[in-house]
């Protein structure tokens, strides 16, 4: 799982209201070295919870010192997109869990795949 | 000669040796075990005390030295049709009999008429004192049946030869039917039948076939069984069938713009996943077996329902559910899949939605999935087929629902599909034969096993039906409709 794919994922617990972002707990992380692509970075910064970005970076030590809120311009900055990408689309978790922060309800991570699945009526 | 005056039909007082039966239209004598016409099967634990004629024994013999059977048949039973009389199309139980059926035709000839499920009809004469052997396809997919009437048509050239008949319409007679015996000699199955046509076969069907759900719960557990377990077994020998994109799903990823998220709701094998590499692409599916597959293929994709998609709402460009929402099976969980679309769909998103179409021909074109199959048969064939079916289909569920009168009436039992075949009902179970060769995963089914099958759970969407369900949510937009290759599709947009 990718850090853009957290990004965009949630707590869906019936009855839960504030699930997001979900609590990485992390047992393996692996870094896959990717082809930089400023515009495709560039794009989807407006998409992101950033604040969760910056959380989930930092669960993974894997911050890259990012500033807590997206730098003005952005567009043209090389080396702030260079760190946004590592974080976005390198790094991974590869074993662990999710944990909805309001319930508790953890979800495992399993070769890089989390398993989201909720049980009948929960 | 001998074998026609070895049928003793006369009755004797307490005759519990054979059985001996005047149906409606024919009549019938057993020998060795009796066929129930009621049950369509025989009481194996009560074998008839005479056995066979021993008048049968040379021509069995021959059937073995000529290589029709290998077991000498240990079951008979003789029919005499006297002119005018016939048998209704059908097939021997599967469950009741071994492969191969010998046939013996004694005293006069008459036509055959064999049916396959997509419609072939094929004659056949049966000349006098000769012998048919029904093996493989014949015995087990195609029904059999002789059409009660007082004279065939028959070929001139084969009035003494035996053969199927054929278009060819310069070379007929009119054969006068006169009585005819026959001795059909079966072989008692002791184990249950393993046969490549379960859709046919009573010993493959579902233990009891589940009925169309009409509570949540049920359907979860339909679902749960018919759906996400067969999927879960079967997804390597399916991702292997899964290869090519279809031409209009691939048009409408690559239609995106760039830096559009997307969301593949029942991804699959992923083959959707990389289409548009400007996209950011995730998908997810039921089945951890497939995703897993995407992960390999080095795609974002996490295991999850379709109802119940965590993602945070408005966050995609785009959707698509592609062969996804005919295994729910209840209109409000249909309703619910597209619901939760739209929810992941920010204003102005757009959703393509395809799902199996009921109209497997449409504006006189076949699907491919038809025509894989069905070259060659005619449409008048297979919708006289289907008409058919129903009628006989109408008339056991007529009978069944006499059967169960304490009060209720019990919902429909979902039909099991033959595959390659026009749909005869919306709720279906569609077989799987999985191939052990290409499953070379740890996957539930060993090798030592040949050729399990495997039942999905499908509603088939009729014209109209999944632009209805769509449009019964509030802020959609209908873009397009469309049919494509045996499915119904529509092109969604979210305007609020």
């Amino acid at each position: 799982m990718k850090l853009l794919t957290h990004n965009m994922l949630t707590s869906h617990v019936k009855g839960v209201i504030k699930g997001y972002p979900l609590i990485i707990k992390a047992t393996e992380v692996k870094v896959n070295e990717l082809d930089f692509n400023a515009q495709f970075v560039s794009r989807m910064i407006p998409k992101l919870e950033w604040s969760a970005l910056i959380q989930a970076a930092e669960w993974l030590g894997h911050s890259q010192n990012l500033p807590d809120a997206v730098v003005e311009n952005y567009e043209n900055n090389e080396e702030f997109l260079r760190k946004v990408h590592r974080v976005l689309l390198e790094i991974e978790v590869i074993e662990g869990s999710l944990q909805c922060p309001e319930s508790g309800r953890e979800f495992p991570i399993s070769k890089g795949v989390p398993n989201m699945l909720l049980n009948e009526g929960e | 000669m001998q074998l026609l005056q070895a049928v003793d039909w006369m009755p004797h007082e307490g005759d519990d040796v054979t059985v001996q039966k005047a149906l409606k239209h024919r009549r019938v004598k057993h020998y060795g075990y009796e066929f129930c016409y009621d049950s369509n099967n025989v009481d194996k634990d009560k074998p008839l005390p005479g056995g066979l004629p021993v008048e049968c024994e040379a021509v069995l013999q021959r059937c073995v030295a000529d290589g029709h059977i290998s077991v000498l048949p240990d079951q008979l039973t003789v029919n005499q049709y006297r002119s005018g009389q016939g048998i209704p199309p059908h097939v021997d139980t599967h469950s009741a009999f071994e492969d191969t059926i010998l046939s013996l035709s004694l005293g006069a000839k008459t036509v055959m008429d064999f049916k396959h499920p997509d419609g072939r009809c094929v004659a056949v004469v049966l000349p006098e004192r000769s012998l048919l052997v029904m093996k493989g396809e014949s015995r087990y997919l195609w029904t059999h049946g002789i059409t009660p009437r007082k004279t065939d048509v028959v070929p001139v050239s084969e009035t003494r030869g035996s053969g199927v008949m054929t278009s060819d319409l310069s070379n007929l007679t009119l054969s006068r039917r006169e009585t005819r015996t026959s001795l059909t000699f079966r072989k008692i199955r002791r184990h249950p039948c393993k046969c490549s046509y379960p859709s046919v076969c009573d010993s493959q069907l579902p233990g009891s076939p589940p009925t169309v759900p009409a509570a949540d719960a049920e359907a979860w557990h339909l679902e749960s069984q018919y759906v996400h377990q067969v999927y879960e077994q079967i997804s390597s020998h399916f991702s292997s069938t899964r290869h090519s994109p279809w031409p209009q799903v691939r048009d409408f990823l690559l239609s995106l713009p760039a830096g559009s998220v997307l969301a593949d709701v029942g991804c699959g094998n992923g083959k959707y996943l990389g289409i548009n590499p400007e996209v950011m692409s995730v998908g997810c599916d039921r089945s951890a077996n497939l995703v897993q597959i995407c992960k390999g293929r080095g795609y974002e994709a996490f295991v999850s329902d379709a109802l119940s998609v965590p993602m945070r709402s408005g966050i995609c460009d785009a959707c698509i559910s592609i062969a996804v929402i005919h295994h729910f099976s209840t209109t409000e969980r249909r309703r619910a899949a597209v619901r939760e679309l739209l929810r992941l769909l920010k204003a102005g998103g757009r959703a393509l939605v395809y799902v199996w179409a009921m109209e497997q021909e449409y504006k006189n074109q076949k699907s491919k999935y038809l025509k894989e199959r069905t070259a060659g048969s005619s449409l008048e064939k297979v919708e006289e087929l289907i008409s058919e079916e129903n009628k006989s289909r109408q008339q056991k569920e007529g009978n069944k629902c006499a059967d169960d009168t304490d009060g209720h009436v019990m919902p429909p039992r979902i039909k099991v599909h033959t595959n390659r075949t026009a749909f005869l009902s919306q709720d279906l179970l569609v077989p799987w034969h999985l191939k052990a060769n290409v499953d070379n995963n740890k996957d539930a089914v060993s090798a030592a096993t040949e050729a399990p099958v495997f039942h999905r759970y499908y509603h088939v969407f009729q014209q109209g039906e999944l632009e209805d369900l769509c449009l019964a949510e509030a802020g959609v937009k209908l873009l397009r409709s469309y049919h494509d290759q045996g499915n119904w599709c529509v092109e969604l947009e979210k305007t609020q």
